[in-house]
């Protein structure tokens, strides 16, 4: 099974971690992950400008470029997923958004969000089965008490990306419980980490990863799992007094199926 | 042929302003078998109809037309006017020309066009009607009311108070409804048991009140006056008549220790037995055994209850019993419940169990609940310092897959009055409300809330709550938003209540389809007229009681039980009721007994008889359809479904209908 694959800038550079160890467990797990063609930068932000396309148009190249090769669209960082799932939904519910692009782009058929984009955990979670992940287990995390931090783009807003109930999502949880480990409920589990106020106020995302910090580790998480490199770099700046180690939700599952090294 | 007087009336400005009236009159006035027009500013009224009179008179008029309103509106007093100048009230027709034409329209030609239209398709229609004369049938004298709560409560005991009978059906095993479970109401703080429980013995004693507990509706067919119900009387385990409440079951059940069969009267706050009563004061006073929880029908084993019962009451073998009842009038009381929360996960409901509903804080302080009225945290059983109320869970709600579109009413109230009492019992606790809007009209109310602001120094913040987050200590972490002062709220509390928003019970919608009773969007049962038959439901002889009908306190609740009792009253007083004229009618030359009517008829007025029919001078036997006049309510399934065309509705024949549909496309 073959997948367009959409891995975003951060992947290349500061998050290699959240990408090498998805393509090997993806191998592991009998599925590939084809990196698309000269892909562009999704922005890091959806833009919420509705007179202005140009900031969607790198999203809808790769949406059409799946479109074309006919497969579904894996992406692994939280603002990518959320960038593309929201530019997709523009193309195909929003008229003038979805004229003005495909005007522009000149696709030889018109794009109106056919493609379905997928986040890795999705594709685990509805293709793979996290029944099945856990029958290829090798190296079950036992023991483990893991907090799984979604932060606020993997979930919100919740009705277009479709991905698991903003209030109450339960898709990491089933997902640490299916590499053995136990997971942590806390509640600051889908709150914002401050996101890119970092840049502008530190001290307010320190107050925010410190929040985070104290209520898992509060409820007895020995570490987290992220699948958002930005929330990964404010975590891993902040200097809590609670501060636990912080991985990608890949790392562990490579290592729970036993590729993490060589990967 | 008919001579036909065609009334357009202003309606004020209602018609008028969209409308040409003059115009529509000049016409009307030449088309076939028109031979009087004109028009009057309020046709309704006295003068109005004085003028109909006369016209009536003065140019022998044997058929009228009245553009007006709608049918439903006016229709029986212009019947009825007519019938004063000795015509036959269904020799009148109105075309609606506001409700479907000026109130819907903005252009004045387009509107007086369509006006114009409809005048002359009631007018070819009046044309061909003929006199009708209305039968009659009698009427059952006893009334159901379904629902034992405090409306359907009131509501029997002003029908028996009356001097008529009345039975109860009610699904739960005790009567008393939600009201039961309070423990204060606003705006006086009386005790609810103190008020309600002599009113649910009354029930009981009462000798015109037949009471149904533990049973259900299970069909309804008939009319208004003569409704056959079939009630399920189910299974109780107990022998009515050798039970004398001792209770002495309950307290010996295996299973009210090690069951954990949660209590559905204290909303799962403690367990109950597997043989119980709801409440120490149900009425009846005869326990039930929850067949699905209890070991002996499980397993076959166990039997204590049997085994200690001095009165040999439990009876395992009992089985659920239907009867047949008739009745004149059906109330339907069915009441309410809060809507689920699983879908507010951002209120930790079903994560933290010292975040809980409104009604389950009601069971916390009262005495006779799980606490025995002292308000404690059930994580660890401590008193509350901190104590948030949150307004509005799921109530004036825009996404209607989470809440409700419509304000549940009571909560504002019932806040104010939980704040004060906590703080009356427990001064030192700090208590924060918060909330979108305030809503405290109605009689002492408003007075009420500001109690609670003012002497109670309740926190009242507008705002809504974002979050609530449970806190490894155990403590919660509300997260808020402080609209007048537009600042974010971080703040811990010890207990979170929610005022979830209240939905109409959901068995609602299988009685509202078995009465064929109209309900809304939101299952609340809909009234025959917004404001001038709020009690009553479109289908005649069904009436509304209490919350069923929307969203009500205590005080207005008991108010429209009586309203109803009293439409009831007036409804059984009559010995006979007019049945409607408009009624099938089968041509035996053209029916050939196919059987399609019978198929489509809804109320099973139709049966077939073979007949002696003289065909083309050949005497032959032929299966026929035969209507039921008293069954027959004239809806006309049979006239449009017949293949042969022998069915036809008096009053909206055939030919009537299709010369109408020629007038309108001439």
């Amino acid at each position: 099974m073959k997948y367009s694959y959409y891995p975003g800038c951060t992947l290349k550079n500061k998050a290699q971690d959240l990408d090498k160890y998805a393509r090997s467990s993806a191998l592991a797990l009998g599925f590939e992950l084809v990196e698309i063609p000269e892909w562009q930068c999704c922005g890091g932000v959806y833009p919420l400008g509705t007179d202005e396309i140009a900031t969607k148009l790198s999203s809808v190249r790769a949406l059409n470029y799946a479109k074309e090769q006919g497969q579904d669209l894996i992406t692994l960082c939280s603002a990518c997923h959320h960038v593309l799932k929201r530019v997709n939904d523009d193309m195909k519910n929003v008229e003038d958004i979805r004229t003005r692009a495909n005007n522009y782009c000149g696709f030889e058929e018109a794009y109106a969000g056919e493609t379905k984009v997928l986040h890795f955990l999705e594709v685990l979670r509805d293709v793979i089965g996290f029944d099945e992940l856990a029958k290829k287990v090798v190296n079950p995390l036992e023991g483990k008490k893991i907090g799984a931090y979604y932060g606020c783009l993997t979930l919100r807003p919740g009705k277009i990306l479709d991905f698991d109930d903003p209030e109450n999502p339960k898709i990491m949880e089933d997902f640490i419980r299916a590499l053995g480990a136990e997971p942590v409920i806390y509640s600051m589990r889908n709150e914002c980490c401050g996101g890119y106020t970092a840049l502008k106020d530190p001290d307010f995302t320190k107050q925010r990863t410190a929040q985070i910090f104290d209520d898992s580790t509060g409820f007895g998480a020995d570490c987290l799992i992220t699948a958002c490199p930005l929330c990964m770099y404010n975590l891993n700046k902040s200097d809590a007094s609670s501060k636990v180690p912080v991985y990608y939700f890949t790392e562990l599952l490579a290592e729970a199926l036993g590729v993490k090294e060589g990967a | 042929m008919q001579k036909i007087g065609v009334f357009v009336c202003h309606c004020g400005t209602n018609i008028a302003a969209t409308v040409d009236v003059k115009k529509v009159v000049e016409l009307v006035r030449y088309e076939p078998g028109v031979v009087y027009a004109d028009d009057y500013m309020y046709m309704c009224s006295e003068a109005g109809q004085e003028k109909i009179i006369e016209a009536i008179k003065e140019y022998g008029l044997t058929g009228l037309v009245i553009c007006s309103c709608s049918p439903r509106m006016h229709e029986k007093t212009f019947r009825a006017c007519a019938e004063k100048a000795g015509l036959n009230p269904y020799m009148v027709e109105v075309a609606n020309i506001r409700e479907q034409c000026s109130w819907i329209h903005k252009d004045k030609e387009e509107a007086t066009k369509k006006a114009v239209i409809l005048a002359r398709a009631a007018i070819a229609k009046v044309n061909l009607n003929t006199p009708l004369k209305e039968g009659e049938s009698p009427v059952t004298k006893r009334a159901l009311v379904i629902g034992g709560g405090i409306a359907g409560i009131q509501t029997a005991l002003d029908i028996a108070d009356a001097g008529y009978e009345v039975d109860i059906v009610e699904k739960e095993p005790s009567i008393g409804g939600r009201m039961s479970q309070f423990d204060k109401t606003f705006p006086t703080l009386d005790c609810a048991s103190c008020i309600l429980t002599p009113k649910m013995v009354e029930v009981n004693q009462h000798p015109n009140i037949t009471l149904y507990t533990y049973s259900e509706v299970e069909k309804v067919s008939g009319y208004v006056g003569n409704f056959d119900v079939d009630i399920r009387k189910k299974a109780r385990s107990i022998d009515f008549d050798k039970c004398t409440g001792c209770g002495e079951c309950s307290t010996k059940c295996p299973l009210g220790k090690i069951g954990n069969i949660p209590s559905e009267f204290d909303r799962g706050l403690r367990n109950r037995p597997a043989i119980y009563m709801p409440f120490a004061q149900a009425v009846p006073a005869v326990p039930v055994i929850d067949r699905e929880n209890c070991t002996y029908f499980k397993t076959g084993k166990c039997g204590v209850c049997a085994k200690i019962c001095p009165s040999k009451a439990v009876d395992y073998e009992q089985q659920d019993e239907i009867v047949t009842v008739k009745y004149g009038a059906i109330v339907v009381a069915t009441g309410f419940d809060i809507i689920n929360l699983d879908k507010f996960g951002e209120y930790a409901y079903n994560e933290s169990p010292d975040v809980i509903t409104s009604i389950e804080l009601e069971r916390l302080m009262n005495a006779a609940g799980p606490t025995g009225g002292h308000l404690e945290r059930m994580s660890n059983h401590k008193q509350p310092k901190d104590i948030v109320f949150i307004q509005c869970v799921g109530s004036r709600c825009d996404s209607d897959e989470k809440g409700k579109p419509y304000c549940s009413k009571v909560c504002c109230m019932y806040t104010a009055k939980h704040a004060m009492l906590i703080k009356d019992h427990w001064p030192d606790t700090n208590i924060t409300v918060f909330y979108i809007d305030v809503r405290t009209p109605g009689k002492n109310f408003d007075e009420f809330y500001r109690r609670a602001v003012e002497q109670y120094h309740v926190n009242y913040i507008k705002g809504q709550v974002g979050k609530v987050k449970p806190q490894p200590d155990g403590s919660l972490l509300v997260q808020a938003a402080d609209l007048l002062d537009g600042k974010q709220i971080n703040m811990k509390a010890d207990m979170v209540v929610l005022a979830a928003a209240i939905e109409p019970n959901p068995g609602v919608r299988k009685i509202a389809t078995m009465l064929t009773a109209s309900i809304d969007n939101n299952n609340f049962l809909t009234e025959a007229h917004a404001k001038l038959r709020p009690v009553e439901s479109p289908t005649a002889g069904i009436f509304l009681s209490g919350m069923a009908q929307g969203p009500k306190d205590i005080p207005e609740t008991v108010s429209q039980a009586g309203a109803a009792a009293v439409k009831v009253i007036g409804l059984l007083a009559k010995d006979h009721l007019k049945t409607n004229p408009c009624t099938a009618q089968c041509d035996t030359l053209l029916c050939n007994g196919c059987s399609t009517c019978a198929n489509v008829c809804p109320y099973g007025a139709i049966t077939y008889d073979d007949v002696q029919v003289m065909d083309h001078g050949l005497r032959e036997t032929r299966r026929v359809a035969q209507v039921n006049l008293a069954l027959c309510q004239g809806c006309g399934a049979c006239t449009s479904a017949c293949p042969s065309g022998a069915m036809d509705l008096q009053g909206f024949s055939n030919r009537q209908i299709t010369t109408e549909v020629d007038a309108i496309c001439r």
